[in-house]
């Protein structure tokens, strides 16, 4: 495949994570940052809400199987979640924290229970595309060309 | 005559006694004949005559009168029987038609009766007539005099001249020994002698007006003879033996303007009449007749239309120079008036910079001072220092803001704006005060109050300050609550502003916003005069309050400026009132904070860096948020460290380090706490980073924790790069910034 051709598609794959809002304008904030000095920005920062996201879904787990559910902590890790996935732009496991957040307040542990799980899909879900992404990324670099400036409008 | 049937004379024939018969029956018939002749004559000669026939009978009856005449004088000698018959034929006939004659005459003489009859009818008539006649010429007559009279009078507007070509025409026309108009004076109670005919300078006769001869010519319109010894007319030193002419005397009414009402005849119950005496010559046995005396009349009244247009004119004349001089009166009035606004404008450009040097001088030293070691009573002095000098330097402000407003030098400076984080830095401006006071104020945004706006903001602002600032200083207790929302036609027309009538558009949207306090309220009275310059309520609660009481009227002219309108709403003393006003402002683009991507144009490598080598600390637990922020901060070209804890946090913080970023939501650490321990820490406001707290939390409580703490700002996460950009920019330079929401 030439590089058009792969440029063309990253762009498309690209523009439908936004448009079935996988991701959201933050993740455009990060693509900004990226530059000569920091080449590597975008994988790094996300490399980053991996390894975080991994720790505290586990916790999360840890914590929901208690006997008696510690809210406040709960509360913490979900908090936690949110703030690195809002940091990154991954819209829809922010928007399931927030709803997470919420059951939690009310101390429900069936619905903490049930939004674990939904946390869970759409972390993984995100996860999945993006790594397919930046493999797409890699290809083009590797074929010699450079990743397309995204300009999206809506 | 006798018929004489005798063929021979009977006694012997008297010669002399024939010879008379003879002569004399010759001349009968001669006379006999001649007549008709003559009758027939003169009947032709004359055109009309209607009894031909008669004339023709008659003229037959006298032939044979006469033919019986002349045959008889046949008779008288012998004669034949031939003579005797036609003598005989001569008589029958004559009987017959004599007969005849009488007959008919006994008819005709009645109708020649009443012809004269009618002759003389006629001839009466004839006589009437020529009476009338001379009458109409003599009426005419009268006519032509007054027109002429009448033409010479009006051929003038002056006064003088009317009256006395009034004079002098009427003396020409009735030939009078003398004319004279007596005119009342001023005070109504005396006639003088104005103009006479024949002196050329009256002296200055007064009569007064009540005496009994005048008031009768007072009292009727027509011209009345009046005694010649009467005093009006006493006018000349009577010369002895002359018998002075009939005199008459006639009013004129002297119409004065007010007499002419719109819909009304001018009515004469003026009771302003002038008297009019003419005298015939004396000795000269004439008499006033009816027509010299009409003619008088109407000549009386032409006079008084005749004057009174004069007086008109006068009037108008009058009043056209009191105009004249009153125009220029005011053209110079106004000049004076612009030169004195030029002088105050001059004046207030020279003392605006004079007034400010020095006011700048002293706010900028106080504040110096205040950085510097100070016992507590002398760091009191400074700042009370200070306030006054803030105070007076926004007393300055205001006065200087007023005199431009009032002359319509001031302009809006339009930019487009976040509306939200106006009210919002009022909320918090006015949160402090209020608390000392114990007065809670709340803020209503409505939902679909647009983020930006176009209009001028620090006016903008200026304006919900002052007006929020009067609801705390005029509130004891209670709360106040602010309310802002996009006004709809219906509650744009408020029958409290009927002047007011906003127009709508797709441009512009109408800001309504109203205040309402429960404090000490407003007498409805005294509402309007709130909004006048300098002038305050009395009462003893705001006696200790301080301002100018211009504050009210420069919002309103803001307002004004702002195509708005300003009004406050009291149900009286003790009731609280209300502060509503709307304001026009555009709208602005969408903004940035929209759910989808937007178009960005930026290139990835293409951001200035803005802030080379600011150094900032970050403090996030969130490893990603972390690394994040410190990207995005690196990207502004700042100097960036970053750390995790509290104690690692207070190792590392310095006086190089300008800004801080701590997120306030971390478990287990009170970001609040830290920031007063950072407070403590720096004392010296200069040396202080900037504090700003990074918070995913977008509610009340947290902010207010942040401003109780004394943060400098709240940033709400997650961060863009431009929205870090004008964040850092915004905080340099303000040191104060939070965010709208």
């Amino acid at each position: 495949m030439e590089v058009g051709q792969m440029q063309r598609q990253w762009v498309d794959y690209t523009k439908s994570l936004f448009l079935e809002g996988f991701l959201d304008g933050q993740f455009l904030q990060l693509q900004q940052l990226q530059d000569e000095s920091n080449p590597d920005f975008v994988v790094e920062v996300v490399s980053l809400f991996f390894e975080d996201s991994e720790k505290l879904l586990n916790d999360l787990t840890r914590a929901l199987e208690q006997p008696s559910v510690d809210f406040k902590r709960v509360d913490a890790h979900v908090h936690q979640f949110k703030g690195s996935s809002s940091s990154i732009g991954a819209q829809r496991v922010k928007n399931a924290c927030i709803a997470f957040r919420n059951f939690c307040e009310e101390q429900n542990t069936e619905g903490c229970i049930r939004c674990v799980q939904q946390v869970k899909q759409e972390y993984y879900l995100v996860k999945n595309k993006l790594e397919t992404l930046f493999a797409m990324e890699q290809q083009i670099v590797a074929a010699g060309g450079s990743i397309p400036i995204l300009e999206l409008s809506f | 005559m006798e018929a004489c049937n005798c063929i021979e004379p009977q006694w012997p024939a008297d010669e002399l006694l024939m010879k008379y018969q003879y002569i004399s029956d010759f001349f009968i018939a001669l006379a006999y004949f001649s007549i008709p002749l003559e009758l027939i004559y003169f009947v032709k000669k004359s055109a009309v005559f209607p009894y031909r026939w008669v004339l023709v009978q008659f003229g037959a009856f006298i032939v044979l009168c006469g033919a019986t005449h002349l045959i008889n004088l046949w008779t008288f000698s012998m004669h034949s029987r031939t003579v005797a018959i036609v003598m005989t034929t001569a008589k029958v006939l004559t009987a017959v038609v004599s007969c005849a004659t009488a007959l008919m005459l006994v008819h005709i003489i009645p109708d020649l009766l009443s012809v004269k009859t009618r002759e003389l009818f006629l001839k009466n008539k004839a006589a009437e007539l020529d009476r009338e006649m001379g009458l109409i010429r003599t009426q005419e007559e009268t006519g032509r005099h007054v027109r002429m009279l009448t033409h010479e009078i009006r051929s003038t507007l002056d006064r003088h001249t009317i009256l006395k070509t009034t004079l002098v025409e009427l003396g020409r026309t009735l030939a009078l020994e003398e004319c004279a108009l007596w005119m009342p004076t001023r005070t109504g109670l005396e006639l003088q002698l104005s103009y006479t005919l024949r002196q050329q300078n009256p002296v200055g006769y007064t009569v007064p007006i009540h005496l009994p001869v005048i008031n009768q010519v007072f009292s009727s319109n027509r011209a009345l003879k009046i005694s010649p010894n009467s005093p009006v007319a006493r006018m000349r030193p009577l010369a002895g033996k002359h018998m002075p002419g009939e005199v008459v005397a006639v009013r004129v009414p002297l119409l004065h303007l007010s007499n002419f009402q719109i819909n009304d005849w001018p009515e004469l119950s003026t009771k302003r009449y002038a008297l009019m005496v003419l005298m015939l010559p004396s000795d000269s046995a004439r008499q006033w007749h009816v027509h010299e005396l009409e003619l008088v009349e109407v000549v009386a009244d032409q006079v008084a239309v005749a004057l009174s247009h004069a007086a008109i004119l006068e009037e108008s004349m009058r009043a056209r120079d009191l105009l004249m001089e009153q125009n220029i009166a005011l053209d110079l009035a106004r000049r004076e008036a612009e030169t004195a606004i030029r002088a105050r404008n001059d004046f207030l450009a020279v003392m605006n910079h004079e007034m400010r040097t020095p006011m700048h001088a002293i706010i900028a030293l106080s504040s110096l001072l205040q950085e510097t070691e100070l016992t507590p009573e002398q760091r009191l002095m400074v700042e009370t220092i200070l306030k006054s000098s803030h105070l007076l330097a926004t007393l300055i402000n205001d006065v200087l803001d007023l005199s431009r407003l009032e002359d319509g030098s001031l302009q809006l400076e339009i930019a487009t704006f976040n509306l939200h984080s106006v009210f919002r830095e009022v909320h918090n401006l006015i949160k402090p005060v209020a608390s000392v006071k114990k007065l809670s104020v709340s803020l209503n945004l409505a939902a679909d109050l647009p983020v930006q706006a176009i209009g001028d903001e620090k006016r903008l602002m200026q304006i919900v300050l002052n007006v929020v600032g009067n609801a705390v200083k005029f509130s004891k207790e209670g709360s106040i609550s602010i309310t802002a929302f996009v006004a709809k036609s219906e509650s744009l027309r408020d029958f409290r502003a009927p002047e007011f009538f906003p127009v709508q558009s797709d441009n512009h949207f109408y800001l309504r916003v109203q205040v309402k306090d429960s404090g000490s309220g407003i007498n409805p009275q005294d509402i309007p005069k709130l909004f006048t310059k300098f002038a305050q309520t009395q009462s003893i609660a705001t006696r200790n309050s301080g301002g100018s009481g211009l504050g009210l009227a420069i919002c309103k002219r803001f307002v004004n400026l702002m195509e708005g309108h300003i009004w406050i709403e009291s149900e009286g003393p003790g009731k609280g009132c209300t502060a509503i006003f709307i304001v026009k402002l555009g709208f602005a683009e969408r903004s940035n904070e929209s759910k989808l991507p937007f178009v960005t144009k930026v290139q990835a490598n293409h951001v200035q860096t803005n802030f080379p080598g600011l150094k900032v600390l970050v403090m996030d637990d969130n490893g990603v948020s972390r690394s994040v922020t410190k990207g995005l901060l690196g990207h502004l070209g700042c100097d960036v460290t970053t750390v995790s804890s509290i104690d690692e946090f207070l190792h590392v913080i310095s006086q190089e380090h300008k800004v801080v970023f701590m997120d306030v939501c971390m478990p287990g650490i009170d970001g609040y706490e830290l920031a007063v321990r950072i407070h403590e820490k720096f004392t010296k406001r200069h040396e202080r980073p900037v504090l700003v707290a990074l918070t995913g939390n977008i509610d009340k409580m947290t902010k207010e924790n942040c401003m109780r703490v004394g943060m400098d700002g709240v940033i709400l996460k997650p961060v863009s790069v431009d929205k870090m950009r004008s964040v850092l920019s915004e905080l340099l330079e303000h040191r104060v910034l939070f965010e709208a929401m």
